[in-house]
């Protein structure tokens, strides 16, 4: 009787295992190829752009797109958008700035508290989320602008002004400063410490996405939603687990800016969302969740970085980086679209 | 009181006049059966007869609206199907609670994955994990040489055998199977009700649910059949025959009249 069983069961033509198509099959392999034909080409095409001063500027503008579009990344597989996740690394340093000029709080505790606050609201875009049923993009799209509407109206409230100043004479600026907005020098470029947080980031996000039960969940909440309740993985401290996530990371980004530049604009973050989760869909993951790579997406943003400052280093019209951006969403779709199809054997 | 003799097998669940409704919706009302060890209970009827209903309250998805689920002899309540999985009943599902873009083994152990280390360096143990799902599909006859592919890339029939392999292996001593063989081909259902047969003579105790009376009989213990959320019938296998179990399922007189349908229309074409 097993004889029969195994005759049935291995008489089916195997999935062949060529390494060609194991590595065809990883989310991150059309980024990486992309990355490397935009690092080609604007080194070969810009005398800057190959340099350690342009190595430097380009890194910087990646850094913070890259922390952000790995945590969106984590939510995307995980089924889920976050639309406050632009506006909220405004909001973070805000909160901060506000604190601390206009209220005279340590400047510790008033990043302590603006860390708790962003958790606080990833927890209740996620708790949202997972009770009423309805999409993130909605929920967290009312988020968005609950968010950009207070921080225009308190800010202009408490300060008269659209941008915070005077962040520099707060007590202790230095000490927190250090953590967020250093940079160090080498060969006439500026290296600032967000590209060591950006992939500081990326590799926690990759061992628990790859080698923690968290990751599994994550995959499978975003894969099938259903047969993961079914099997007891513990779906809603996932999700709002993932919307934390994000927020935290906003807030690495919101001390990162504020810290960098010592001030911060009402409508800092506004817009940025939508880069992020290109930046994602670029690094391979799946729209509709339950596939992709922090590794991709933190490639996503440096083609992003690369793109963004070789246009400039180009002396191009930097008005097309948005038609660029968009064409390569479009690409990117299509290029997952099919790979996926390649590397799950097609049909089924 | 039954009193259980060292012959009878031991129960394991016992349903009494449970009941569900969805709001308004009436999907079931007054279902007695059992679940013995190292049996098989069938549960038959065609679809909207309120065989998922009934068994998503066995497996802790739904509570009942009314009556009593005893598992050992104890009246339970499961706050979650994680609560049912816990006491041993383990559920596949229709969909196979599968997530088709992750690897073979990844699914076996979702929910339930082995780790190493502690703290911030627990880590799933992604070697042993691999290793194991190699050799409970093994067992099963399932020779799966890469695990790492995608559990949407293999058969319907192989796909039921793993979830099965899977249930079976976290320890489940009760084993709810939801229309395993509906949708796959004569040769597949062969190989899944021989796995039915396997866990039941592994002692395990199987809720199998089917619309097939043909499938249902040959594997089956007992026979509860349903009809529009009630009970038509709770029957063991000496009560009944092959032949009774399929007029009853289909109505009896029913059936007879589209035999008479389907005559006429065949002569006429
Ligand atoms: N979540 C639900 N809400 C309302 N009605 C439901 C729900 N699930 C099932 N029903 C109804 O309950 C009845 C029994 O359904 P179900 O248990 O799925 O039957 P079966 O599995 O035998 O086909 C059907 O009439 C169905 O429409
Ligand atoms: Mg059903």
């Amino acid at each position: 009787m097993t004889t029969t069983d195994i005759m049935t069961i291995a008489t089916r033509p195997r999935v062949e295992n060529r390494p060609i198509r194991r590595i065809l099959g990883r989310p991150e392999t059309g980024a990486l190829v992309a990355a490397l034909a935009v690092m080609i080409f604007f080194s070969v095409y810009t005398t800057t752009f190959l340099t350690l001063p342009g190595a430097g500027v380009w890194l910087e503008s990646a850094s913070t797109f890259g922390i952000m579009a790995v945590a969106v990344a984590l939510l995307m597989i995980g089924g889920e958008f976050d639309l406050s996740a632009g506006v909220m690394t405004g909001f973070t340093a805000l909160v901060v700035g506000i604190l601390t000029t206009q209220f005279g709080v340590n400047i510790w505790v008033a990043a302590i508290v603006s860390l708790a606050v962003a958790l606080a609201i990833g927890a209740l875009n996620g708790y949202v989320v997972m009770r009423t049923g309805l999409p993130s993009f909605i929920v967290t799209l009312g988020t968005f602008f609950v968010l950009a509407g207070a921080d225009l109206a308190v800010t202009k409230l408490l300060t008269g002004q659209v941008a915070i100043q005077g962040m520099t004479k707060v007590p202790f600026y230095d000490s927190i400063a250090a953590f967020f907005g250093s940079s160090l020098t080498i060969g006439g470029g500026v290296f600032y410490i967000s590209v060591v947080w950006w992939i500081v980031v990326t590799i926690i996000a990759t061992w628990v996405l790859l080698r923690t039960r968290a990751g599994n969940w994550i995959f499978a909440v975003g894969g099938a939603l259903n047969s993961s309740r079914q099997v007891g993985v513990p779906v809603m401290k996932t999700k709002v687990g993932l919307f934390m996530t994000t927020s935290g990371a906003a807030w690495l980004v919101g001390m990162i800016s504020l810290f960098r530049t010592s001030t911060v604009q009402a409508n800092t973050g506004v817009g940025q969302e939508f880069i992020y989760i290109i930046c994602a869909v670029v690094g391979g993951c799946l729209l509709t969740g339950g596939y992709g790579s922090a590794v991709g997406a933190a490639l996503g943003a440096l083609i992003y970085g690369m793109v963004f400052q070789g246009i400039t280093f180009a002396q191009w019209d930097t008005n097309w980086l948005r038609t660029v951006l968009g064409g390569m969403l479009l690409l990117a779709v299509f290029l997952n679209h099919w790979v996926r199809r390649r590397a799950t054997g097609g049909s089924r | 009181m039954t009193v259980t003799l060292p012959t009878t097998p031991a129960t394991i669940i016992e349903v009494n006049a449970i009941g569900k409704s969805y709001g308004a919706v009436n999907a079931l009302s007054g279902i007695t059966t059992k679940v013995n060890a190292g049996q098989v209970t069938c549960v038959l009827g065609d679809n909207g007869a309120g065989k998922s209903t009934f068994i998503k309250i066995l497996a802790g998805a739904h509570t009942p609206s009314e009556g009593q689920l005893l598992i050992d002899g104890v009246a339970v309540t499961f706050s979650s199907p994680r609560a049912a999985l816990d006491m041993g009943i383990a559920t596949v599902y229709q969909d196979l609670a599968v997530v088709p873009l992750m690897p073979v083994w990844r699914n076996f152990f979702l929910g339930s994955e082995l780790t190493r280390g502690t703290g911030p360096f627990r880590r799933l143990d992604v070697k042993e994990m691999k290793r194991v799902t190699v050799e409970e599909l093994a067992n099963m006859g399932i020779d799966l040489r890469d695990v790492d592919q995608p559990i949407g890339t293999l058969s319907g029939g192989e796909r039921q055998c793993v979830a099965i392999a899977r249930a079976v292996y976290f320890g489940a001593r009760v084993l709810i199977l939801d229309e395993p063989t509906a949708a796959l081909g004569v040769k597949q259902s062969g190989v899944v009700l021989r796995y039915i047969a396997r866990a039941r003579d592994k002692g395990l105790g199987v809720v199998f649910i089917t619309h097939n009376p043909h499938h249902a009989y040959p594997v089956g213990d007992r026979f509860l059949l349903l009809n529009r959320g009630t009970s038509i019938g709770d029957f063991e296998k000496s009560q009944i025959t092959l032949g009774e179990l399929t007029s009853l399922m289909a109505g009896g007189a029913e059936l007879d009249s589209l035999a008479h349908e389907l005559e006429r229309a065949e002569r006429r074409s």
